[in-house]
């Protein structure tokens, strides 16, 4: 019972962080992508639409506003496990207070990650309403689109946060953001798809979970999902939370118990 | 599985032959010791002297490298968490959420040993008062001065009403004002029966609190007793002091005041049984001019002869 108790008394300590702070995480996680989406979605939309080799064969909004989605939960849950993490084993020192306690590295892990799915979930479900008003949700297959976004952020968050507990110094970040999350974003199906890139580039797409998440919030949002290519995604985001969880538990048992 | 019964014959605290490493480093080289139940334990010594390793292994946060310990009965390898469950740790650095308020920070940690949220509330109020913290409460924990939050940490590591107490340097940088305040609310947490293990670099703490202490230095433990045993057998009971108004002499005829003389740069000390018969003795003796003090030895002088003048950075 502790072993499902205990990580939830973690995942406390960050709720009764947040309930100060969440005002001024509601610009990164929702105006952005709506930002996005209405310079891009709207206002580029005008332009491609008219082309006749528009992608997927929807309005522009409509392909973008999936693809938005799944960027934005990247970026939170990145975003999320990579400061606060070192900032509670070097500024705050929150997760050494909770190792003073019964808690152990897997709880005070999960715990936090537990803060981090509920970032991305509930950014997610108001982004995805805020879409499904501008009509560029054409199916009820489009509320899976949530879960899929907790999933993909979890693909991130998981590895980020081993890697962040391994740190020394912040300035180990900007580059992850940089040269990782950043070219992610651009070239990974989210604005196009990426068979229109050269071979290489459209190969080393496929191997990047946001990729997958795109793919798999898209057909979600238009209704064209299909079962067996719906859980190949679902299972490669699975490996890389299930791989980045399993490691993430080792640096952190590294970190805080040595 | 039954609690095992601490009783008062047996140690809270048991090491044999401790010893931490970190790499090729050895920062506690085989220490040997046991606290009983209701004692105050102290831990003096210099910077790097492996106390605070010592304290983070029976806090269960750093793995024992070889040698035996255990706590509470419990082995601190299988049982870290059921350990920590029974004990309170007030760390050397602060860990406070400071965003937080003081209460919220009480109530928070209190939910990490699985209190219900009522019972969190109630033993805050309660350690709120203890601490003299009730009318800043509601207050953000930032601006807190060091005084306030270090009673905010103690009151803290006993929302689980601990059976043990380890402080790591717990006055360490605070006015004394503060440190007085905060001396006072150990010593009644030790009248309660409350089991404190503390380290320290201040010789005065160690006397005000400690019923029994260990000296350490570079990894092991080199004297150990209470801080009265300890004078005597390191030191004299008293000390004289003697400072010169002008320039120190070469030499100074001192042969047969004391048991012991040691010179510094600025004064020399003369370590004897009667004060006053040295500072008799010192009056017929033809020096130039000089101000003597006749002073108690505490165990400042007890921790200088053992660890060395030398400055430890």
């Amino acid at each position: 019972m502790d072993g499902v108790l205990q990580p939830l008394r973690a995942y406390e300590h960050w709720l009764a962080q947040y309930k100060r702070v969440w005002r001024g995480t509601i610009g990164t996680s929702l105006v952005n992508p709506l930002l996005y989406l209405a310079a891009l979605g709207v206002g580029l939309g005008t332009i491609v639409d008219r082309s006749t080799n528009a992608p997927a064969g929807v309005p522009y909004l409509d392909f973008i506003a999936p693809g938005l989605l799944a960027a934005a939960a990247m970026q939170t849950a990145t975003t999320e496990s990579s400061w606060p993490v070192m900032g509670a084993i070097k500024w705050t020192r929150t997760y050494y207070a909770m190792t003073a306690t019964p808690l152990t590295e897997r709880d005070v892990l999960i715990g936090h990650q537990l803060f981090v799915v509920t970032r991305v979930l509930t950014s997610s479900a108001a982004y995805l309403l805020i879409v499904a008003l501008f009509g560029a949700v054409n199916s009820w297959l489009g509320l899976l689109a949530i879960p899929v976004a907790v999933l993909l952020g979890t693909a991130f968050s998981m590895p980020m946060a081993a890697y962040a507990a391994s740190r020394e110094r912040d300035s180990s970040f900007p580059p992850i953001f940089r040269f990782v999350i950043v070219p992610m974003f651009l070239f990974s199906g989210t604005f196009f798809p990426v068979e229109r890139m050269p071979l290489l580039f459209e190969l080393l797409a496929y191997a990047t979970p946001i990729w997958h998440g795109v793919e798999l919030c898209r057909s979600l949002t238009l209704g064209t999902a299909e079962l067996l290519p719906s859980l190949g995604h679902v299972a490669y985001l699975l490996a890389w939370t299930v791989g980045g969880l399993l490691v993430a538990r080792r640096t952190y048992r590294r970190r805080l118990f040595r | 599985m039954p609690e095992p019964s601490v009783t008062s014959g047996s140690p809270l605290i048991r090491a044999r032959s401790l010893t931490k490493r970190f790499g090729a480093f050895t920062a506690v080289d085989g220490v040997d010791f046991s606290v009983a139940k209701g004692e105050s334990f102290g831990f003096l010594g210099p910077n790097g002297a492996g106390k605070t390793s010592t304290m983070r292994m029976i806090g269960c946060v750093s793995p024992v490298s070889d040698g035996e310990l255990e706590v509470l009965g419990r082995d601190p390898r299988t049982d870290g968490p059921r350990i920590r469950a029974r004990i309170g740790v007030v760390p050397q650095q602060d860990t406070l959420d400071t965003e937080l308020t003081v209460r919220e920070n009480l109530v928070i940690y209190g939910r990490y040993f699985g209190l219900s949220r009522a019972e969190c509330g109630r033993r805050a109020d309660e350690l709120l008062d203890f601490a003299q913290l009730t009318e800043r409460a509601k207050d953000q924990v930032e601006p807190l001065s060091g005084g306030m939050k270090r009673r905010l940490t103690i009151a803290r590591a006993l929302i689980n009403e601990p059976d043990l107490l380890l402080l790591d340097e717990p006055t360490t940088g605070l006015d004394p004002q503060a440190r007085h305040l905060l001396w006072d609310r150990l010593y009644r947490l030790k009248q309660r029966g409350v089991t404190l293990v503390l380290t320290t670099h201040y010789m005065d703490e160690a006397e005000q609190l400690c019923d029994r202490l260990v000296v350490m230095d570079h990894g092991r433990i080199v004297a150990e007793g209470s801080p009265r045993e300890l004078i005597e057998r390191y030191s004299t009971r008293e000390v004289v002091e003697i400072r010169f108004e002008g320039e120190r002499p070469e030499t100074v005829a001192l042969d047969g005041l004391g048991d012991r003389v040691e010179e510094l740069p600025d004064r020399i000390l003369v370590y004897t049984r009667d004060g006053d018969a040295t500072a008799a003795g010192l009056a017929e003796r033809s020096l130039p001019p000089h101000a003597t003090l006749i002073r108690r030895s505490t165990l400042e002088d007890v921790f200088l002869h053992l660890t060395g003048r030398t400055l430890v950075d």
